[in-house]
């Protein structure tokens, strides 16, 4: 499979080595990216994920060549490319304006990049031919860019950029201006071609869904820093940061102190009979203060009490439902935070659901609590 | 009267009052005068377009006129496409003074820049001509060229350079594979634009051609004596020839938006 990433002692397709870039504003000098150090592996599909304004964009360009740090270095494929020229580089972009050609049929904005390292014209003919299909673009060759529809064009783009064989492809928020279904349909089509082609991805987005669901790795970036790096479900499951725990779904947060420990597990007291259960690494000593996070779908919402509960248990008044077809939203104000969010899957009889002004039981297992940053 | 009817007829008042002094222009070139002026309706000919070339100072200076107007076009569309492109894309040291400039050369009276141009030419020496009638028209011209071009090149994608150059291209090839074909009619409507301003100028021409006659020098010449219908002939193909122009740009624009409809 070419889209996994190669075994670790593969060169990387890009790194970064302690990059810092600052930009100039009035005379000032204010930090995009504060310190990166980072390395995508050959044929990865790697995310940098982030509100704007995070550095994610930032980081994209200074790996065309758009920008350059203001210190640190960037390789590619091992070669040190800081203050080579972006048309120097062995990497193509796919911009979020699409930047197509006005001008050129798709034929020939797919074979500029083939004309300027003076391929023959035969080859070019054979590869936009090849690229074009792999985007299921055949038979529009004459076609300008302003007779198609958007999505046809995000895919001339794809297809300008790919033609190159680049050691890396970088995509610039590149399905933002898609309607929704077409983006979903691009998402798969993007991880489908990615896998064709075997290169490596680089995708800048702000849609954590958009990155779960196509990334081998993503970086989730704030501030010019880099808070967690790992796989989607990593990301998803054991989120590192307060900050990657609210921005990557929806999380509950659980502030609180260690009451007791036993065996791998540290309980946070919250009421009579009322408690968080959550697994820590040996060492989390009785009295600190940790963070708790814990995912709306995990929690399980009762109308009375129930028994035998292995795990935590939270008592609460509903102050909110909203009905979402596939499942129930509800917001719980419990001991532990005002508002708890609970995703109900609506699996059970339509009667059975808490009104609001109801009180409510909070149950989770203890292993769907996950502490953050210990 | 409703206020539909009031536009109606303003509209063509409008008309009327910028097609009247063309068409005067146009019908008097048709007219067989007695005498040396040519200023009321005698009769229906054909003979001014037959001789339309028989009066050899006026040729000469029409041609005169011609050359100056395409070099004209030519330099100033070269120059002002450059400088256009410059202000439009990038802040340097001394773009504002050159912005500032730039509307200076359009906003100075004629005379002021003609009285001033002569003085130079005189100063150094060098003998009016086509050679400083050109000159005078390249630097009054460049300005029109390069403010179209600047509007167009602000309103261009930045990216457009980017993907250009990210595909390998460099500085030069994305100037002429990618920027020019895109700002190419802005660069056209500047050059027709130099072409106009040239064909027709008088003030500064004035002063800089010396003993030189162009068409709108021998026309101010000739007025004083009577104008012959040659003129007329001579102005309506100017302006037949800019109408064509007009018509031709015209067409192709529709039928390329066509394509873009039927696609």
């Amino acid at each position: 499979m070419t889209s996994s990433p190669s075994t670790p002692t593969a060169q990387p397709a890009i790194e970064f080595a302690s990059v810092r870039k600052d930009y100039l504003s009035h005379g000032e000098a204010v930090p995009a990216v504060k310190s990166l150090d980072l390395a995508i592996a050959q044929g990865e599909f790697f995310s940098l994920l982030g509100p704007s304004g995070c550095g994610k964009t930032t980081t994209m360009r200074m790996i065309a060549g758009f920008e350059d740090p203001t210190a640190g270095k960037v390789f590619l494929a091992g070669k040190d490319v800081t203050g080579v020229a972006p048309n120097k580089r062995d990497v193509n972009m796919v911009f979020q304006s699409y930047a197509l050609f006005p001008h050129l049929t798709v034929q020939q904005n797919v074979a500029f990049g083939l004309e300027r390292k003076k391929v023959g014209k035969s080859d070019i003919k054979r590869r936009v031919g090849e690229m074009l299909e792999i985007v299921s673009l055949t038979g529009m060759e004459r076609r300008q860019p302003r007779e198609m529809s958007g999505g046809q064009q995000q895919r001339v783009a794809l297809a300008r950029a790919l033609v190159n064989h680049p050691r890396a492809l970088l995509l610039d928020e590149p399905l933002g201006a898609l309607d929704l279904k077409l983006r979903q349909q691009m998402q798969i089509e993007l991880k489908r071609i990615q896998r064709e082609v075997g290169i490596t991805f680089v995708y800048v987005t702000h849609d954590q869904g958009e990155a779960l669901t196509m990334s081998d790795r993503i970086a989730v970036m704030n501030s010019g820093l880099i808070e967690q790096l790992g796989s989607p479900r990593d990301i998803y499951e054991r989120p590192a940061t307060r900050f990657v725990a609210g921005f990557i779904g929806t999380s509950n947060i659980i502030d609180g102190r260690v009451s007791w420990s036993d065996q791998g597990y540290a309980v946070l007291e919250k009421g009579p009979g009322e408690r968080v259960v959550v697994p820590v690494p040996a060492g989390v000593a009785v009295g600190r203060d940790i963070e708790v996070s814990v995912r709306p779908e995990k929690i399980d919402l009762h109308r009375t009490l129930p028994g035998n509960v292995n795990g935590s248990l939270l008592s609460g008044t509903v102050t909110e439902v909203v009905y979402h077809g596939t499942s129930t939203n509800y917001t719980v104000a419990t001991t532990a935070g005002s508002d708890f969010v609970v995703f109900d899957q609506n699996a059970h009889d339509a009667e059975d659901v808490a009104s609001r002004g109801e009180r409510v039981f909070l149950t989770w297992a203890p292993q769907h609590s996950y502490p953050i940053g210990v | 009267m409703n206020g539909r009817r009031v536009l109606h007829i303003y509209t063509w008042v409008l008309i009327a009052w910028l097609i009247l002094p063309i068409s005067v222009m146009i019908l008097f070139g048709f007219n067989n005068p007695s005498g040396r002026y040519n200023q009321t309706w005698q009769g229906f000919t054909f003979k001014w377009y037959k001789d339309v070339f028989a009066l050899e100072a006026l040729t000469e200076a029409l041609v005169t006129s011609l050359i100056v107007a395409v070099l004209t076009a030519l330099i100033a569309g070269a120059l002002g496409t450059g400088i256009g492109y410059a202000l439009g894309r990038f802040r340097f040291r001394g773009s504002g003074g050159l912005n500032l400039l730039m509307f200076a050369a359009i906003s100075s009276p004629e005379l002021v820049m003609g009285s001033s141009l002569l003085s130079l030419f005189v100063s150094m020496g060098v003998s009016p001509g086509v050679v400083t009638i050109t000159i005078a028209h390249v630097m009054f011209s460049v300005s029109f060229v390069a403010i179209v071009v600047r509007a167009r090149v602000m309103t261009l994608d930045r990216s457009l350079e980017e993907a250009a150059a990210d595909l390998g291209a460099t500085g030069w090839s994305t100037f002429w594979k990618v920027i020019f074909p895109i700002i190419l009619p802005a660069v056209a409507s500047g050059v027709m634009l130099a072409f106009a301003l040239s064909i027709d100028d008088f003030v500064i021409t004035n002063f800089t051609a010396g003993t030189t006659e162009t068409f709108p020098l021998w026309i101010w010449g000739a007025t004083r004596v009577g104008l012959p219908p040659q003129v007329n002939v001579m102005g309506t193909m100017i302006f037949a020839a800019g109408v064509l122009f007009a018509v031709v740009a015209n067409l192709r624009s529709r039928s390329k938006r066509k394509v873009a409809a039927a696609a």
